[in-house]
Formats: C-alpha cells, structure tokens, sequence
C-alpha cells in the first residue's frame, strides 16, 4: 500500500492540543458561572466557591491526563 | 547534584541544537541503597526533599502553637488560619455538620500536600515528590479506603453498597446503565483522578519550569541574537514560577476538598 502522507516526531503533542480543546471550553464556563452568580447574588460566593473549585478541578483532570499521555506512550 | 544541573548537562552534552528536557529529571541517581526481607529500597533526593518538607511542616505547625495567646501573633495567626481554612472552610461546610471530627485529618493532608508541593520551587530542591506518581497515589488510596470505611460505618454495609449499586430514584430499567456508572465512579475514577490530579498538576509545574529555565540557559550559550530570545525564555521560567505558586496551594485545597466531598457523600445518604 502506498503511503499517501506520514507523520513524524512527537504526536503525543498533537494529541495534548486536542486533549486540551474540551478542558479549556469546560473550565471557562465553570469561572464564568462563578463570576455571574458572585455577580448576581454576591452573598453567596463563599457557599459556590467550593463547587466553582470542584468543576474546575474536575474538567482540568482531563487536560493533564493529555499532558502525561504522551510521555507515558511516548516514543 | 540537583535534577536541573543533571538536565543542564544533559541539554548541553547533546552537542548542536536543543534537546527538550525528557523523563530523566524525575529519576534521579539513588544515593542510598538498602535491602530489606529482599525488598530493595532506594533514598533518592526526591525521598530527602520529602523527609526534609514533612519535618519542616511539622516544626512550622508545632511552632505555631507552641506558646498559644489569646491576641495571636504573626506564626500563631499564620498557623491559625490556616488550620481555620480547613476545619471551618471544609470540615465543617463542605463535610456537613458530622465533619468536624475529621478536621485534624483534613488538615494533616491538606499540609502534607502543601509541605511537598511548595519543594517544587523551593531553591535547590526544585522538585515536588508529589510529581512521583507513588506518593499521590498512596495519599488517593488512603482516602479511598478512609471514605468506604467511612460509609460502611456510618449508614451499615448493606444501606451503603445498596445506595451505590441502585441509586435510589431512579427508574427501574435506566439501572442498566446507572449501575455500572456508579460502580466505576466511587471505586475506581475517584481515587484515580484523585491521584493523578496532583500528580500531573506537579509534574507538568516541574516541565514547564525545566523548559524554560533550560531554555533560557541553551539560548545564552548561543549568543548572538539568541540572548533577546533568552531573556524571554528566563522572564517567563520567572512568571510561571509564580503560577506554579498559585498551583501549589490549589492543588493542596482542591485534593482537601474533594476528600471533604467524598467523606460528605459517605456520611450523609445519598438523596
């Protein structure tokens, strides 16, 4: 089979940049509804922080789990 | 010798051109070697920079208390608040109203975590033992076992394993998809992400800096009109330096407060 296009060095970045697409969009909206409900009702923003902190732990685990992928399968 | 002077050599022996820094920062020449009952043990730096964070912890917190006053001073209210984060911030608020007992517990994590995370920019040592795998890992199975047992003894095997296994409100045939769900979030993502969480935020701290401070370092040796590109690259190992600070204490917060979810969720039944 002929090869059409080949790919060489660290793919791993490249899965890195897509791994980090989702995470990036994801902790924007969890620091966005933060600051809309501080904004809001400004009284309850030690009762969300906890949660605002929560979200945006869980979303970044994803990004850094792309992070450590391509080292783990690395070349 | 630290990490980064072996990573300088590495970069610098490579001959032309600049190799990015790889694996070989975080295994470090063991300077100590021991066996026993036919397990070997190895004392790397990393292992010193662990002893040496957790004793300087130790000797912070029992300096803060040591003389106790009514109108703290400058160490006791340092202590003092920090310990109040823990205790009023997450035993009592996040854990609900059964958490304060688990206060000293919380604390003693969340201390532990912020002894070993601030070595990561602490001058000569420069690395966090939290970017081992092994000791986030050790630190998410403790909790992992702590928050079961945790359940199992406040609501009783039977109520705890059965609110896991069929969550209650939940329509009969969506069990199907809800259990397995269920089943793999509370025993195996929790202390995973747990682990890795920390894990990767210090590891990709420890790249980060390596990549550029390296960077700045090759640049200089170029001369040229490298030296503009290397005070760029030395500029910027300064300002991630200081968002590395800022990850230190999040990482330490976030890992406290998600123990505090776990443990809320195992004392108080699920709605």
């Amino acid at each position: 089979m002929d090869v059409l296009a080949a790919l060489t060095g660290s793919i791993g970045s490249v899965g890195y940049g897509l791994a980090a697409i989702g995470p990036g969009i994801g902790v924007g909206i969890v620091w966005a509804a933060y600051i809309q409900a501080t904004a809001r009702q400004p009284e309850s923003a030690g009762l969300t922080r906890t949660y605002a902190f929560l979200g945006f732990a869980l979303s970044e685990a994803l990004a850094l789990i792309g992070f450590v992928v391509p080292f783990v399968f690395g070349t | 010798m630290t990490s980064s002077a072996l990573a300088l050599g590495h970069v610098l022996a490579a001959g032309p051109g600049f190799e990015a820094p790889g694996l070989e920062a975080f295994y470090p020449e063991p300077l100590w070697h021991f066996s026993v009952l036919g397990v070997d043990f190895e004392i790397t730096r990393i292992t010193l920079i662990l002893w040496i964070a957790t004793l300087a912890i130790i000797g912070f917190l029992v300096a803060t208390v040591r003389k106790p006053e009514i109108i703290p001073g400058k160490l006791q209210f340092l202590g003092e608040s920090g310990y109040s984060l823990v205790r009023d911030g997450i035993a009592r608020d996040v854990v609900g109203p059964k958490g304060l007992p688990f206060a000293p517990f919380l604390a003693s994590l969340f201390f532990f975590i912020l002894a070993n995370n601030l070595m990561s920019i602490v001058p000569f040592a420069q690395i966090s033992p939290m970017s081992k795998f092994a000791f986030p890992l050790v630190l998410a199975l403790i909790c992992w076992v702590m928050y079961i047992w945790i359940g199992i003894r406040e609501q009783g095997v039977g109520k705890y394993f059965k609110d896991i296994l069929f969550l209650p409100g939940v329509p009969g045939p969506m069990y199907v998809l809800v259990t397995p769900i269920e089943i793999l979030q509370n025993f195996i993502v929790r202390p995973f992400t747990l682990a890795v969480r920390l894990f990767a935020n210090m590891f990709a701290g420890h790249m980060l800096l390596l990549v550029f401070s390296l960077g700045a370092t090759y640049l200089f040796t170029v001369g040229g009109l490298s030296y503009v590109f290397g005070g760029i690259s030395f500029l910027m190992a300064i300002v991630m330096t200081f968002f590395e600070l800022l990850v230190i204490f999040l990482q330490a917060y976030v890992f406290t407060v998600l123990m505090g979810t776990y443990l809320n969720g195992s004392i108080e039944a699920e709605h």
